[in-house]
């Protein structure tokens, strides 16, 4: 996202913020370590005077994280967030934040296609499902209260990608797939290229609304299994996930609490609202299984690509901050 | 993340064509080094060009530019399963195994079969009876096969729970029964779907109240035809009633297995409890389709009006309903017709 924004001459300063050091080189994003909940953020905001903060940092998958801290990094940062953008004397003027189509659950009841304002017809069983309705809710009141704000939020499908690590992703990896016996759910995708293009786009064209991200087209799960050359796995249709268990714990699997119901209704949200506002997505949903397919493929083949930037990235670290640099020479 | 070239390519694409289109504006853009923008993990600001011109956030978009940066997207499908869920290859394979028993067992006759447009969307109505009906299959399978259309059967969700079923059903042109749905295959899709107004309670009901109809559910067909700006095309199928007729049912079961009814039929007296809930008896089926209903109503909106709604659907319930009368009192043998 920072490299996307960097390219715009437009963009005078980017600032990320977050518990890692970013992975990948940046030429112009100065990066802040916070803590998880975000609340230096108030100050920082203060004290840089930005105008538009972009909240991608929301858990949307459980796996390897305790409930209470799914709670503290998506609701207590959430409202950190807003707090800090909502502030009086503020100089923010728009908010991006990243949700999940988690929210509309997955039920037997649901529509083929859920658009922005479905309502959801599953119960509310899951604590990720929770955390991410109660940060849209946050969100909401964010929006009545302070109806001058441009707030964006957009829904992504399971995303796919080399860079991001998910349980479907890891599943790929190992080409071993979970699927319930008896179920072949339809899923959607999207790449993570187009994650990264559609919060790009709507924070550069500051659109407001809430819209839902994914890829053209739904595809049955045993299809993805055959696109990434994978093997599925079949759970009992009847408690699946005590089955699971053994070999979640072996690592040869990821079984999140949320896929079960994914796996047996499968989800399709429509993204014509996006598309309307000039989007054009890269991927469909197949193309996204297709690409990291690929991609695994050639990390089989020749390893894993080492990091070769971090040499220019410590140049550049030296260039921007060390005293030794004569400011106003060289640009 | 994403590699930077394209991105740069875009950037300068949308800049370029900010100054042409927009002439002072396009310069407004250029001129903002002295805004500062940033954000939490990355972003941004393009700045102000909106609060400053006072115009809409929609005016930066690129509306009705041609995109010449978007590639056709790849979409590497390995199975023909639409959207719906329905493989055309898995339905054909259903219609050959299904053909000799719609031929030979059940000797399915059509009456007015003409009155099914060939293109553009329809909902067929049909009344609905049989423990595990077998109405649906006859309908769908003999319009595919005499027009060459695919026709989707709206079946109650409770279908998807069920594993195996669940999803050869939907396979094989099920569809859940929702609104958002119906109005998609009727109106953006202009495809044929069939519903039965009376849903579980159709076939559920016991033998002694054969081709008496229920209650059409609270007129939500006709809401759906109305909005989708489709004709309602009523079918009477007389013979289901007797291919699995039901003595009682065992509402405890039906509790403890969350089944929404599980019926006692003469086929289970006759094959056993297994097979008898797979064997019909041979009645012969005969469907009739009724004159297609067309409403004098706007398309597209949110509502309509419940009472007009109602006599709507009540009257297609009437309509339907002295059909069977008349095509009872033509029939002389439940297995010869």
């Amino acid at each position: 996202m920072a490299q996307a924004l960097e390219a715009d001459p437009n963009v005078e300063m980017i600032l990320g913020l977050g518990t890692d050091e970013p992975k990948v080189p940046l030429e112009r994003t100065e990066f802040v370590r916070a803590d998880q909940t975000y609340s230096i953020l108030n100050r920082i905001v203060r004290a840089t005077q930005v105008d538009t903060i972009v909240h991608t940092f929301l858990k949307t998958n459980s796996v390897g994280i305790s409930s209470r801290v799914l709670h503290e990094i998506n609701v207590i940062g959430t409202l950190n967030l807003l707090a800090a953008a909502g502030a009086p004397g503020t100089s923010v003027r728009q908010v991006v934040v990243k949700s999940s189509t988690h929210v509309y659950g997955a039920s037997e009841k649901d529509p083929t296609w859920f658009r922005e304002e479905t309502g959801r017809n599953a119960p509310v069983r899951t604590r990720l499902e929770r955390s991410l309705i109660e940060v849209e809710a946050l969100v909401r009141d964010f929006i009545m209260d302070n109806p001058q704000f441009v707030v964006s939020v957009l829904r992504f499908a399971h995303v796919l990608g080399t860079d991001i690590e998910t349980p479907i992703t890891a599943d790929l990896r190992r080409r071993l797939l979970p699927c319930i016996a008896g179920f072949d759910p339809l899923v959607q995708f999207v790449e993570e290229d187009d994650v990264v293009r559609a919060l790009e786009h709507v924070t550069r064209h500051r659109i407001p609304g809430i819209f839902n991200v994914a890829g053209a087209g739904k595809l049955p799960w045993s299809e993805v299994a055959s696109i990434a050359g994978a093997f599925l796995f079949p759970l009992p249709p009847i408690n699946p996930r005590s089955f699971a268990r053994p070999f979640r714990l072996l690592g040869l699997i990821q079984f999140p609490v949320e896929m079960e119901s994914l796996l047996r209704f499968g989800r399709g949200v429509d993204t014509s609202r996006l598309i309307e506002t000039g989007f054009a997505y890269r991927y469909s949903s197949a193309g996204a299984v297709e690409s990291l397919a690929q991609a695994n493929n050639l990390r089989r083949a020749v390893g894993d690509n080492q990091p070769t930037y971090r040499y220019e990235q410590d140049v550049e670290q030296f260039f921007q901050h060390s005293p030794a640099v004569v400011r106003g020479v060289d640009g | 993340m994403t590699s930077d070239a394209p991105d740069t390519s875009r950037t300068s694409q949308r800049n370029l064509r900010n100054a042409g289109n927009t002439g002072p504006g396009g310069a407004e853009v250029i001129h903002q080094s002295n805004i500062k923008g940033s954000s939490s993990r990355s972003s941004s600001a393009s700045a102000s060009a909106e609060a400053r011109s006072g115009r809409t956030p929609s005016p930066n978009l690129p509306v009705a530019v041609p995109r010449v940066d978007s590639p056709p997207v790849n979409d590497p499908r390995r199975s023909d399963v639409d959207e719906w869920g329905r493989s055309e290859h898995l339905r054909s394979v259903a219609r050959r195994l299904y053909g000799p028993l719609y031929r030979r067992w059940f000797r399915v006759e059509w009456e007015g079969l003409e009155k099914i447009p060939k293109t553009g969307g329809a909902l067929l109505v049909a009344n609905h009876a049989g423990a595990i009906p077998s109405d649906a299959p006859a309908i769908m399978h003999g319009i595919e096969e005499e027009l060459g259309r695919p026709v989707y059967g709206m079946a109650d969700y409770f279908f998807r729970k069920v594993p195996v079923v669940g999803t050869l059903w939907s396979r094989a042109g099920g569809v859940a029964a929702h609104p958002d749905n119906a109005y998609r295959l009727l109106h953006d899709q202009g495809q044929l779907s069939l519903v039965f107004p009376e849903g579980t309670k159709g076939p559920s009901k016991s033998y002694a109240d054969r081709y008496r109809l229920r209650r059409f559910g609270r007129g939500g067909f006709v809401e759906i035809a109305m909005r989708s700006g489709v004709p309602v095309i009523p079918i009477a199928v007389v013979g289901a009633e007797e291919s699995m007729p039901i003595l009682f049912r065992m509402n405890g079961l039906a509790k403890v297995l969350k089944l929404p009814y599980f019926p006692v039929t003469a086929n289970d007296l006759a094959f056993g409890p297994l097979l008898g809930k797979v064997a019909y008896f041979p009645a012969k089926i005969k469907i009739r389709v009724l004159d297609p209903v067309t409403f004098d109503v706007d398309p597209g909106l949110e509502r309509y009006s419940k009472s007009r709604v109602m006599d709507e659907a009540e009257h297609i319930r009437a309509k339907l309903q002295d059909t069977l009368h008349d095509m009872l009192r033509e029939r002389r043998s439940v297995w010869f017709g």
